[in-house]
């Protein structure tokens, strides 16, 4: 029965995104107020009846309910009750009830929040939110229902939920890359609500910043726990493949830096309207496209794809009503919104343009080389791949570019800022920086020589702590040198400070990660020892031993140091028994400056195991760079003066109407 | 020109030329890190050029993964029903490597036409044939495997 009651939820729910998409919208151009009205309500609504379909989903796979087809094909019995529920958003229907809940949760807190909102606006941007809730309840409900059954004889045994999957990253981290992604919608939304409306002020800008900046912190977050996740979980040490799946996350993330930061110079200044407009369009464009790639099979095969046409046609649908529809309006009303004012010189908004082109430039070559093969295949140009250099090529001058301006950004001056005085700020960080990083890599190896000097350590040192040493520069003049003038800088402040240092200490982990990873794959029998990057690792034995849903082989690895034994680690092949799947789980002894990472190859008979041996300097700074640039986010997002202004911009709306320009 | 039309002006010159410049540099690099799939019978038939990396993949033939004893080096054979390819790789096999089943190794057809590979990856899961190799299999050989399921 549960089931069925979550099949009908589902369907209330797309009833009331029906009502939700149109009624408010009609009635903000007949002037209907209590129709405009209706948006709130029913957005609460929908969010009520989703997390009941949900949990009656949630509650069919607690149960090993295997009558329902997607519990019998991603669940069984032995799996541990905290995969069971993850398991709910294991495949592609539950992960699309996911991105509808969330949605859902997402409309509920605009329609909550949205009370100094002048009304037209709000009910357009929850009759904007409503349609795309329309859009994921019919793609649910018409081609991927999870609450499908299996009758009339249902399995007694699930199939398996993929070993990969069972990880508590894998538990948190599609739900925060979804808050992300679905984020998104709202600052889309709004874009739309003010293109119909042909009003587009800094109170737009103003209202939509902080729902960027959580929808932006989350998509960090998930982005940052996705590569954590490879890196120890798919047991090879790897934590960024340019795989398609991670460049469909990272796209949005890109566009939606260079949203955040664009639309911060048309809050204040009035300028780069249309341009964040559009940005606003692509960022959620980038993650609808994002999750389809990842959640529809495309990726596995274009053919796949389109064996199954329901879908297929449906997500180009949506997807092409969605881009193509905004983009029309887009057309329409962009070119009614200029800029108020100039900028010129080395001004903070040329700054800002340039942090753009380098964002928006790297999301489109990640754009180009994923989708190629895709292409390719379909127009019969044979079965390609692009390889990671190709990424590699881009992505590191593009980044090293956006490193060196963003020294700058703290310095510069809204309106103009004279290039003397910005060049005049550069000179001691640029001594300091240039010093340490042609002097630190003299210190992190043994035995200095011409072939272990690293320049990609200098390269990367050279980058890194320009930007600190700026920052902090900046820092220092901002407070003048007093602790206690420190409180006075607001939060937005304190954010781009953070989520700066945060973008250095990853850099700082990639480039030292690169330039001092050593790895070894060996054949060793029961008391081999070998050496590497500094450490003695010895191989004492495997021994069999039994986990809840699974057989493993687990080695005994002892690593020294110095003659003395720092730590013993134990991989693991694992055997999972319902699916038969063999799944490597390294073990990883991790500090700050290095990890030890031992992965478990296969048995190679007469006691002897493929071993791989991984030295990872700084390789952690990655993913602690990545907290970092979310806190950085957050930080912002919480400054006070949104709370303030908009509660004074909204008694000026109330009192003295719209503001057309 | 005022003050406003130059800057636009000098914007939009920016956004050409760049957009110029990009193009053209994605599409060469784009052009040189491609890596194009071969089944076993191109090879065979000396299709794929040598020293060139690509990938290449198919079933791997049962009983063919010979190890060596004092390394990692190891050597096993793919077919797509109608030719077989050699491969030789060093290192460790991915977890779901094995005899029967699907594989795609990444590497340079050396002049014997034998594919040193310098990675081998195997499906991800128990289900999933990858599409190439799915699509390079021979009917004959699908056939072949069909009956020999029927007959189980």
């Amino acid at each position: 029965m549960t089931v069925e009651l979550g099949h009908i939820a589902l369907i209330v729910a797309l009833c009331l995104a029906c009502i939700q998409a149109v009624v408010p919208m009609v009635g903000s151009f007949s002037g209907y107020t209590h129709w405009m009205r209706v948006g709130h309500s029913m957005a609460v609504g929908q969010f009520v009846f989703v997390a009941l379909s949900f949990a009656c989903l949630t509650a069919a796979f607690i149960q090993d309910d295997f009558s329902v087809a997607y519990v019998a094909n991603n669940s069984n019995t032995l799996l541990p009750l905290q995969f069971k529920i993850s398991a709910v958003w294991g495949a592609h229907e539950g992960s699309l009830l996911l991105w509808a809940l969330i949605l859902s949760g997402w409309s509920t807190a605009v329609a909550l929040c949205s009370g100094k909102l002048p009304l037209i606006l709000s009910a357009r941007v929850l009759s904007v939110l409503g349609a795309i809730s329309v859009g994921f309840a019919l793609f649910l409900l018409l081609t991927s229902n999870p609450f499908d059954r299996i009758l009339p004889i249902p399995p007694l045994e699930g199939g398996d939920l993929n070993p990969l999957l069972q990880d508590f990253g894998l538990i948190v981290h599609p739900p925060m890359l979804y808050m992300g992604y679905v984020g998104f919608s709202v600052p889309f939304a709004f874009a739309i609500a003010a293109l119909i409306g042909g009003q587009f002020d800094s109170a737009w800008a103003r209202w939509s910043r902080p729902w960027i900046n959580v929808a932006w912190v989350f998509l960090t977050i998930g982005i940052s726990l996705g590569s954590w996740w490879a890196y120890y979980e798919l047991g090879w040490g790897g934590w960024w493949f340019w795989d398609p799946v991670e460049n469909a996350s990272f796209m949005p993330w890109l566009a939606g830096t260079a949203l955040m930061h664009s639309i911060a110079a048309t809050e204040k200044r009035g300028v780069f309207r249309s341009w964040t407009l559009l940005l606003a369009i692509l960022t959620f464009s980038l993650s609808l496209l994002g999750t389809f790639l990842v959640r529809s099979g495309i990726l596995t095969s274009v053919h796949a794809f389109a064996s199954d046409p329901e879908r297929g046609i449906f997500i180009l649908i949506f997807l092409g009503i969605v881009v193509g529809g905004s983009l029309l309006l887009f057309a329409l009303r962009g070119p009614t919104m200029r800029s108020a004012t100039t900028y010129s010189g080395w001004s903070r908004e040329t700054m800002l343009l340039i942090n753009n082109v380098f964002l928006v430039s790297s999301m489109a070559m990640i754009l180009i080389g994923t989708l190629y093969p895709l292409l390719a295949d379909v127009l019969d140009m044979g079965k390609i791949s692009v390889g990671p250099p190709y990424f590699n090529i881009f992505f590191v001058p593009l980044m090293s570019g956006l490193m060196i301006c963003l020294g700058f950004a703290g310095f510069t001056r809204w309106k103009n800022t004279e290039g003397r005085a910005l060049l005049h700020k550069g000179v001691i960080p640029s001594i300091v920086s240039l010093v340490m990083a042609f002097a630190l890599p003299m210190f992190m190896v043994d035995k200095l020589s011409w072939s272990n000097y690293s320049l990609t350590a200098v390269a990367t040192l050279l980058l890194v702590l320009w930007v600190v040493t700026m920052s902090l520069e900046d820092l220092w003049l901002k407070s003048r040198g007093k602790l206690s003038s420190l409180r006075g800088l607001s939060g937005s402040y304190w954010g781009m400070l953070v989520a700066h240092m945060g973008l250095a200490v990853c850099a700082l982990g990639v480039g030292l990660s690169t330039a001092y990873d050593a790895q070894k794959d060996l054949r060793m029998v029961p008391g081999d020892k070998t050496e590497l990057g500094g450490y003695q690792f010895q191989f004492v034995g495997v021994e069999r031993v039994e986990g809840p849903n699974f057989i493993a082989y687990r080695g005994n690895v002892e690593v020294k140091s110095g003659g003395e034994l720092i730590v013993r680690l134990s991989p693991e092949k694992r055997n999972y028994t319902s699916g038969g799947q063999v799944m490597t789980e390294a073990d990883i002894d991790g500090q700050l400056h290095r990890d030890l990472y031992v992965s478990l190859g296969e048995p190679l008979g007469n006691q002897a195991w493929a071993i791989r041996f991984q030295v990872k300097p700084f390789v952690r700074c990655i993913w602690l760079g990545g907290l970092l640039i979310g806190l950085g986010g957050l930080l912002a997002a919480l400054d006070k003066r949104y709370r303030r202004r908009r509660l004074r911009k909204g008694a000026d709306e109330s009192s003295g109407g719209l503001v057309f320009e | 020109m005022n003050n406003l039309r130059k800057q636009r002006l000098q914007v939009v010159l920016l956004i050409i030329v760049a957009g110029a410049l990009a193009s053209g540099l994605i599409i060469y690099i784009l052009g040189q890190n491609v890596n194009y799939f071969y089944t076993p019978s191109q090879i065979a038939r000396g299709e794929a050029p040598e020293g060139v990396f690509l990938r290449a993949g198919g079933m791997v033939v049962e009983g063919s993964l010979v190890r060596d004893m004092d390394s990692l080096a190891l050597e096993f054979k793919v077919t797509d029903g109608t030719s077989v390819l050699v491969v030789q790789h060093t290192g460790i096999l991915p977890d779901l490597f094995g005899e029967g089943e699907a594989a795609i190794a990444a590497g340079k057809v050396d002049q014997n036409l034998v594919l040193q590979a310098t990675e081998v990856l195997a499906k991800h899961d128990e289900n999933y044939m990858p599409p190439e190799v799915a699509e390079s299999m021979s009917e004959a050989y699908l056939d072949k495997r069909k009956t020999a399921a029927g007959t189980q």
